[in-house]
């Protein structure tokens, strides 16, 4: 799950982090109250998406009026916002952050993530911020500083201060960057983090740290146990279907491809897309219905599979381990049927009580051909198709 | 021989007396599983399956000198119970439950390493050796007596390779499912080396996936180490970057951890590769000339 922009410098400002005074506005009026309750005479206006790259793309703008706080909002609010980072249908912009105006004399960038090879979660940081973080790895790599935190220890500021001196920090900001290291490391554990970035994090005009941008990732596993991050979801930032999938448990992902996939276990669902592609099939998704593949979760996964308009034919592809075969079978005929499946439906059951599976199948009458085998079930649904 | 686990590995479960630790439970002691009891605070003292139920696993080590520990309990309390077992003398933790937070398994797993404590999974189906013990949730009537050790990160595909395996006559030594979660409690590498030195395995099915780099470790070490041949399907050539596909580990995260990597690593280490996921047995029969 994650984070808006100014939802991440919300709690980074509950940690005691150095963020602009800023207020998060739902429609032009409240932008320009906005400006009111900050003061000044110089203000930024950011677009609030899931993605990065909203500065090229034209979602973020130094205004120093109230009328342009308004012109923007009024462009922003209500479309969608194509960045780099997005694909060509955008995110949809329903909230503009106006901030205070912060000068800067230098950009620096610091990340971290739960690092899989060294299992720590490993903070990165670099002179080079203000950039796409992942091209200064790719190109320079020296450029990007580490520091491991061991899970038993926890962050120690040692490590806050190797980092600074290698940023080339001056001792008051090495002091400034040491608070927000253990800040952050702090929220990173304390809520469940899988990503967070600061970029920039930037020097001002009068020599301090200051968080200028925030994006934030929670492990999703981890949401259950914190009420005040789900009260943060976002629901318009996520695809629609996979949206209503993950509301029945069910792991879609959309692809561009004409061929349906229901298949139990993430690893199998993903073999069954490749193998589609082997056989110069495409496929149009990846769907896990999960260990228990039972008759409504199979409707649901079938409603989710159809809603995509370019699916002209579905595999169904399970692996029956502590289930019986016939009895998914007995769910796919019921889910066909209610449904109302036009396409071609090929149906792969393997496990317990495959053989009497596919006779239930046979004998229902419906559009369904049972498959022998994955290769042959691979094979047959691309022919349903028109081939390869 | 197998690894890990044979007919005398004395196995309790936590998570005992709930829906699925009840479920599993059946089916292993069905399958020969030495099951010796089970754990559930406040249930201390009562039967459940014939089996002695304990509200501890300090208990229950010491009543049954359990070996090993299979865990149902739901994700919010596997820290605990990992730990708990682990701190009980339990020698061998299988952990089942999926969605353990990332940070949990931070701790978990750097536990256990400094005990000593071997930890499969979590989001596994398990560990077995066909035909003497079954730990977990696979089905236990596809595998077969014989010689191919697998190890795979997905369940579904473990079953897979399983029933090619099957299907061509030479079954299974032992069967490792190290689950698809970003820090598992057995690597790859681990599972390789356990088969490199089993007298029983003689040749290996190695089943990955995108995400991570758990795979190219693993083909750096079956360079330097691994004699035995090995056949390796990885799931994902059609995976999307940056979309987690079911797996929490299942996902291209800036670039890296493809299948195309993976799969080039492991042919590099003189891995012998397939496309096609139903082409696993297909490709040890020739590699090994059986």
């Amino acid at each position: 799950m994650n984070l808006h922009e100014y939802q991440a410098k919300q709690l980074f400002a509950q940690y005691g982090l150095p963020v602009s005074e800023g207020v998060a506005a739902k429609t032009p009026k409240e932008a320009a109250a906005a400006a009111d309750t900050i003061g000044g005479d110089k203000w930024v206006v950011k677009a609030q998406v899931h993605a990065g790259g909203r500065g090229k793309a034209g979602g973020v703008k130094l205004v120093s009026s109230k009328d342009e706080i308004i012109a923007f909002a009024k462009a922003q609010l209500g479309t969608n916002l194509v960045t780099y980072q997005t694909d060509e249908k955008g995110q949809p912009v329903n909230i503009i952050l106006v901030e205070t105006c912060t000068d800067i004399a230098q950009e620096l960038y610091l990340g971290a993530v739960v690092d899989r090879a060294s299992r720590r979660i490993t903070f990165m940081a670099s002179t080079e911020g203000g950039v796409d973080i992942e091209t200064v790895a790719e190109n320079t790599p020296e450029k990007i500083l580490k520091a491991e935190i061991d899970p038993l220890v926890g962050a120690q500021p040692y490590q806050a201060r190797q980092l600074a001196y290698k940023l080339g920090l001056n001792p008051t900001q090495v002091k400034q960057f040491t608070k927000i290291f253990l800040g952050l490391a702090a929220m990173f554990e304390d809520k469940d983090f899988a990503l967070l970035e600061i970029n920039p994090l930037v020097i001002t005009d009068e020599g301090n740290l200051h968080c200028l941008d925030g994006k934030i990732g929670i492990d999703g596993s981890a949401v259950l146990r914190h009420p005040d991050l789900q009260d943060m979801y976002d629901p318009t930032q996520e695809d629609e279907r996979e949206r209503l999938a993950a509301e029945w448990d069910l792991n879609y992902v959309a692809l561009d491809g004409n061929i349906g996939c229901m298949v139990n276990g993430a690893g199998l669902a993903m073999a069954t897309m490749d193998i589609i592609q082997l056989k110069g099939g495409k496929p149009a998704n990846f769907l896990d219905v999960g260990g228990g593949a039972t008759k409504e979760r199979v409707i649901e996964a079938f409603k989710i599979i159809l809603s995509d308009e370019s699916v002209e034919a579905v595999l169904v592809n399970i692996f029956g381990g502590i289930v019986r075969c016939d009895l998914i079978a007995e769910g796919i005929i019921g889910a066909v049927e209610e449904v109302g499946v036009k396409v071609p439906v090929v149906v792969r059951l393997e496990g317990n009580n495959a053989e009497l599976g596919a006779e239930v199948l046979r004998k229902s009458g419906l559009n369904i051909i049972a498959a022998e085998g994955f290769n042959d079930a691979a094979e047959k649904v691309v022919a349903s198709v028109g081939g390869a | 021989m197998s690894v890990l686990i044979n007919k005398d590995t004395k196995v309790i479960c936590q998570g005992f007396t709930g829906a699925q630790g009840t479920l599993h439970s059946e089916q292993a002691i069905e399958y020969g599983t030495k099951m010796v009891g089970g754990v559930t605070p406040g249930k201390g003292g009562t039967t459940h399956l014939g089996l002695p139920v304990f509200n501890t696993v300090a208990d229950a080590v010491e009543a049954t000198g359990a070996d090993a520990s299979v865990i149902y309990v739901p994700a919010a309390f596997c820290k605990d119970s990992i730990i708990e077992a682990a701190d009980a003398g339990i020698e061998l933790i299988v952990c089942i439950t999926e969605g353990i937070p990332a940070i949990d398994m931070l701790y978990v797993k750097e536990y256990v390493v400094r005990k000593g404590v071997r930890l499969i999974g979590p989001n596994c189906p398990g560990i077995i050796t066909p035909g003497e013990c079954k730990i977990g949730i696979m089905p236990g009537h596809i595998h077969q007596v014989g010689k191919v050790g697998i190890v795979s990160r997905s369940g579904t595909l473990t079953y897979e390779a399983v029933h090619q395996t099957t299907a061509l006559g030479f079954g299974q030594s032992t069967c490792i499912g190290i689950g698809g979660d970003p820090i598992p409690g057995t690597t790859f590498i681990d599972a390789l080396e356990l088969f490199q030195n089993d007298p029983q395995t003689e040749a290996i099915i190695m089943v990955g996936e995108i995400g991570g780099t758990a795979e190219d470790e693993a083909a750096a070490y079956i360079k330097e180490h691994v004699t035995k041949p090995i056949v390796s399907y990885i799931a994902g050539v059609t995976a999307p970057a940056g979309k987690r596909m079911g797996h929490a580990g299942a996902i291209i995260a800036g670039g890296k951890g493809t299948a195309a990597e993976k799969f080039a690593a492991l042919e590099a280490a003189g891995v012998k590769t397939v496309a096609n996921p139903s082409e696993m047995g297909l490709a040890l029969k020739e590699l090994t000339g059986w």
